[in-house]
Parts: C-alpha cells; sequence; structure tokens
C-alpha cells in the first residue's frame, strides 16, 4: 500500500456507508457533530476568519483561492443582508467528490455553512446544487429538516443569538452556473450568464448583497478547522500554502476509478495513477492525463512525475482544478476526444462573449472535420489560432476553459492529428 | 383564464417564498415543480408560473430555455438522458447510445413513436468514477455495458 494511504483522512472513512438516509444521529457520535458550531459561537468572527486563514485551506472548487481571505473580503457593515452560498454545482466533468460529501456527510456542509454565516455575518445559506443530482439534494433537504428539528439551524441556534436558515437551490442543467456570478444569476431567476466583474460577489453578490461562495468540500472542510484548529489542518497538507487533505476525482482508463482522499500535495500523477488506482485498465500504456476537470490542458505520459497539487501543476502549464484527474491509455484517439470536449465548451458557452460563443464552435467544427479525414494541413496552425483569439478575451473563464485544452492537445499530440489529415481518416479506426 | 397548476404546486410555492427576498428567485423551483406535474413546460404553464410570480411570460421563456433540464417539447413516459462526455466516452458510452439508437430507430434527441422512449445524450453527470452513466426520469443509472442498459429497459412497463 502506497504511504499516503495511511495519513489522516477526515472523511473517506464515513463515505459509502448504508445508512446514508439517517445522517444526523452518526454525525453527532461518529464525526463530533455540531461542537465545531458551539465552539464556533463562543469566537469573534475575525476569530474565526483568522483560523481559516492559519489553516491555509484553499477553495477546493477550481480556483483554489485562499478562503479566509474571501472571507474577510466581506464588509463588516453591509445596508443590505450578506448571504452565504455553497456552489453544489459541479459540473466540471471529471469531478464527483462533493457528490460523495452531500450523500454521507451532508451536515459537514450545514455545519461549515452556520460557521461561515457566523464568521461574515451572514443568516442566510443557498446551497446551489445540480439539478441532476435530484436524490443528493432530497438527502440535504431530510438534513436540513433534522439540523432545524434539533436546533442547529433557525432561529437562536445552541441558545445564542445567533440564526441562519438554509435553502436548498436546485439548478436545471447548465456548466456555466458552476462560475459563481452566474451561479447567483441563477439563483435569483435569471438564465445563468456570468456577471462582469466588479463588483465581485464580496461587495455585490446575492441579491445584491456580500455574498461569500465556496465550493461544496470547502465549507465541509471549516468544522474540522474549528474543533482542531488551522494550524493542525495547515499541517495535513504536505507541500507549502496547501492546507488538509483533498478529495480527488479519478476517472478514465484506471483499473479502480472513484473518489480517493489524500493529504495535499503527498503524491505524484505517477504514484496516484500506478500505486493508487491500480494502474491501467488492461495493462496498456498510458497516452494522457487531464489533471484537473476538462478545462485543465493535458498532460502526456512524460509529465507525469509532477506533484498532484495546485502550484506544481500550475508551474507546468496545466492546473489542478477540481482535482479531477481523467486518465487515458494508448489506444484512444486523442482528436476524438478532444473534439468531445470541445462539443462541450460549444454547447455550454452561455453566448454573451463573441470570442467563446463563436470560437468554441469553430473550434468544434474544425475538430469535427479532422476526425472525419477532411483536415488540412493549415487546420492546426487555425485550431491555435482560435484558441488564442478566445483565451483571455472573455468575462469568465468558461473560454480559457475550451481554449487551453485545444492548445495544448495540438501541440502535445500533434503527431496524432498530422496522422488524421494527412491519412483522411483515424489511424485507429 | 383558468388554472393548470395543482394546489400542490402553489402550497410549495407558498413554503418557499419567505425563503428568498424576492418572488422572481422562486422561478428555477417553479419552473421544477411545473415540470413534476406536466412532464414538460407547455407555454400555457409557463403562463402561469409568469402570472403568478408577477412577470411577463417571455421572460420566464427566456429563462427556461438556457436550462437543458426543462423540456420544452413533450418527452417520452421514460426520458433517457446518457451521458457521453469525456468520462463516459472513455468507458463506452458512445456504443451505448449507438445501440439505443439502433433498438428504437431514433436519433438522439428524439422520442419513439409510441411516446414511451425519448433518448438524448448528455453532458457530465458528475458520476465518472461510476462511468458510463444515465439518467432515467429523475434516477441515475451508473457502471452500464449494453447488457446492464438491456436489463435497465426490458424492465420498462
Amino acid at each position: 500500500m502506497h504511504p499516503a494511504l495511511e495519513a489522516e483522512t477526515l472523511y473517506i472513512q464515513h463515505f459509502r456507508r448504508r445508512d446514508e438516509a439517517r445522517p444526523l444521529d452518526y454525525y453527532l457520535k461518529q464525526m463530533d457533530g455540531y461542537t465545531a458550531l458551539a465552539k464556533a459561537l463562543k469566537m469573534a468572527p475575525d476569530q474565526i476568519i483568522d483560523e481559516v486563514k492559519k489553516s491555509n485551506l484553499r477553495g477546493r472548487g477550481g480556483a483554489g483561492f485562499p478562503t479566509g481571505m474571501k472571507w474577510g473580503f466581506i464588509p463588516k457593515q453591509s445596508p443590505k443582508p450578506k448571504y452565504v452560498v455553497c456552489n453544489a454545482d459541479e459540473s466540471e466533468p471529471g469531478t464527483f467528490k462533493d457528490r460523495d460529501i452531500m450523500r454521507y456527510t451532508p451536515h459537514l456542509l450545514l455545519e461549515g455553512m452556520a460557521i461561515a454565516g457566523h464568521a461574515i455575518g451572514a443568516k442566510v445559506g443557498y446551497i446551489y446544487i445540480r439539478g441532476e443530482y435530484t436524490r443528493e439534494a432530497k438527502l440535504l433537504d431530510q438534513a436540513i429538516d433534522e439540523a432545524y428539528a434539533k436546533g442547529y439551524l433557525g432561529q437562536k441556534i445552541l441558545g445564542t443569538d445567533f440564526s441562519f436558515d438554509i435553502t436548498v437551490h436546485r439548478g436545471a442543467g447548465a456548466y456555466i452556473c458552476g462560475e459563481e456570478t452566474a451561479l447567483l444569476n441563477s439563483l435569483e431567476g435569471k438564465r445563468g450568464e456570468p456577471r462582469v466583474k466588479p463588483p465581485f460577489p464580496a461587495q455585490a453578490g446575492a441579491f445584491a448583497g456580500p455574498t461569500v461562495v465556496n465550493n461544496v468540500e470547502t465549507l465541509a472542510d471549516v468544522p474540522f478547522i474549528i474543533n482542531k484548529g488551522g494550524e493542525w489542518f495547515s499541517r495535513l497538507g504536505k507541500v507549502e500554502r496547501s492546507g488538509g487533505t483533498r478529495l480527488i476525482s479519478v476517472s478514465g482508463h484506471v483499473k479502480k476509478p472513484g473518489v480517493y482522499e489524500l493529504p495535499a500535495g503527498a503524491v505524484t500523477i505517477r504514484e496516484l495513477v500506478y500505486d493508487i488506482c491500480g494502474g491501467i485498465l488492461g495493462d496498456k500504456k498510458l497516452k494522457a492525463v487531464i489533471p484537473g476537470g476538462s478545462s485543465a490542458p493535458v498532460l502526456t505520459a512524460d509529465e507525469i512525475d509532477v506533484v498532484y497539487d495546485i502550484e506544481p501543476l500550475m508551474k507546468i502549464g496545466t492546473m489542478m482544478g477540481s482535482a479531477a484527474l481523467m486518465v487515458v491509455s494508448e489506444d484512444y484517439c486523442m482528436v476524438k476526444l478532444i473534439k468531445r470536449i470541445t462539443k462541450f465548451y460549444a454547447h455550454e458557452s452561455c453566448g454573451q462573449c463573441t470570442p467563446c460563443r463563436e470560437g468554441c464552435k469553430w473550434m468544434e467544427d474544425v475538430l469535427h472535420r479532422i476526425e472525419d479525414g477532411h483536415g488540412r494541413e493549415q487546420d492546426l496552425a487555425l485550431l491555435l489560432d482560435i484558441a488564442d483569439n478566445i483565451n483571455g478575451k472573455t468575462l469568465c473563464a468558461l473560454g480559457d476553459a475550451a481554449a487551453g485544452p485545444v492548445s495544448s492537445f495540438v501541440r502535445k499530440f500533434k503527431a496524432d492529428f498530422e496522422a488524421h489529415i494527412r491519412g483522411k481518416k483515424c489511424p485507429n479506426a | 383564464m383558468a388554472k393548470i397548476l395543482s394546489q400542490k404546486f402553489y402550497d410549495q410555492m407558498k413554503k418557499l417564498e419567505p425563503r428568498y427576498p424576492n418572488k422572481v428567485a422562486l422561478l428555477l423551483p417553479a419552473l421544477h415543480q411545473a415540470q413534476e406535474e406536466s412532464g414538460w413546460l407547455p407555454p400555457e404553464v409557463m403562463e402561469e408560473i409568469g402570472e403568478y410570480i408577477g412577470i411577463h411570460p417571455a421572460q420566464v421563456r427566456e429563462v427556461a430555455s438556457f436550462y437543458t433540464m426543462y423540456n420544452l417539447k413533450p418527452v417520452g413516459k421514460y426520458h433517457l438522458k446518457v451521458c457521453t462526455n469525456v468520462a463516459c466516452c472513455l468507458r463506452g458510452a458512445d456504443e451505448i447510445v449507438e445501440h439505443l439508437e439502433k433498438k428504437w430507430n431514433i436519433r438522439c434527441g428524439e422520442t419513439t413513436a409510441d411516446r414511451k422512449f425519448t433518448l438524448m445524450e448528455e453532458e457530465c453527470l458528475g458520476a465518472c468514477g461510476t462511468a458510463p452513466a444515465m439518467m432515467l426520469n429523475d434516477d441515475y443509472h451508473e457502471n452500464l455495458d449494453i447488457p446492464a442498459i438491456e436489463k435497465i429497459v426490458a424492465g420498462l412497463a
């Protein structure tokens, strides 16, 4: 067994239980449920934010922004109500870890949200959950009812003056609603189109009030930080500036796909694929990995000796994103794969920004004709040019998310594209 | 105009109203609830939702048409949405879609003539570790292959 699997974990031992529908008893007995909230309510809001800053907790949704700093941006005084919004959209292809938190340990999320509410001075929280997770939305609703019944949510929580309400708000099938300002528009009953920033959500977010938007795992980490201290949490991480453990979603051509929990920065991608996930399906050779959800630029089989964490991946031109590793074996067609990824972005582009709306569709069309054997020699330069014309020229990160993969696939697997163009068909077909 | 939406719909909305600072925020929950009752969102239903919330029916449609889960056309009794995004594709989702297209002699996005099945390609469902995955109406089915899908479909009356 890989030594990283012996390290302390916060979540994984509580997943895959059979009694998922009755989470509160379990949470109180096995996980010190709601003791962190009781402790936090005796702390001053600034003390809580300091503890989260010390923890080196960085957002688990994709951007990796320091959570304590984000909370610190919320103005102390506000004429408008403040909000805590949980981003449970989990729409980045390859990501499926938050689903397990909501299924098995929903109270961790509720407790984390209430603590965040106390820290920033909010009385209202929303969980924006992707529409497809109907079962998880029901489980959250049940957990919320349990928490209200026991006085962990609602008015005068645990005999204090603090009140906090949580409502589950279902999305309806739009990748872009994982972008925080699109999410806020969707919560407000509008089309999920990203907003112009500034103002950032910390100044004017949900219903124009100061708002913290955090991923499920980020908020679920908070009760641990309050109970055991920011420094303890920070030390769980094995690399600088990255605290805690990471829930990693592994999918594609590995023998043991699934959610893994490892200390932040404890393994390289090679260790993750071969030592932890059992290696490649059918003992084939590795062709590529997509390290952080489909928005992350691809890595070749020669690039996997990199530590799987935020900064090391950034240094080699890709990203950890939502910690979703997708593994591709030698016989899968890379042109087909990037065409599928690009089709997704073309479908999900909200259409507000011309470079993204037009560019994604163009890239899809060009990739389609290469896959079909009608590609032209100049198409590779054309793809790079379109990608370059999208990158950094849109309101939100969806444009970059579409452009980065295309340029990385074309640069790193050029021979595969050329074989399609010259042979006028897929060489694997 | 006679009401189409049930008392249950209005009761549900009444319960949600105090949860939001304004009524427009009820639009997504209202569309979900209405679709649960009618299976899809005919124009009269969207008009009634607009009336309840106090917005123009065009605004309801503008929002409803943005999201793929809202059915603006009727769908079959069984609505199969097969994920064909990266992780599912790597694990053979294409073959499942092809199999169903051939079996029912329809293309993705279409409904069988007896209105029993609607087949759609879906974007990532967030079930990549148990790929390929699909939704059958509101429920997930995971770790699919052709024998598994055959078994599921055979059980649908």
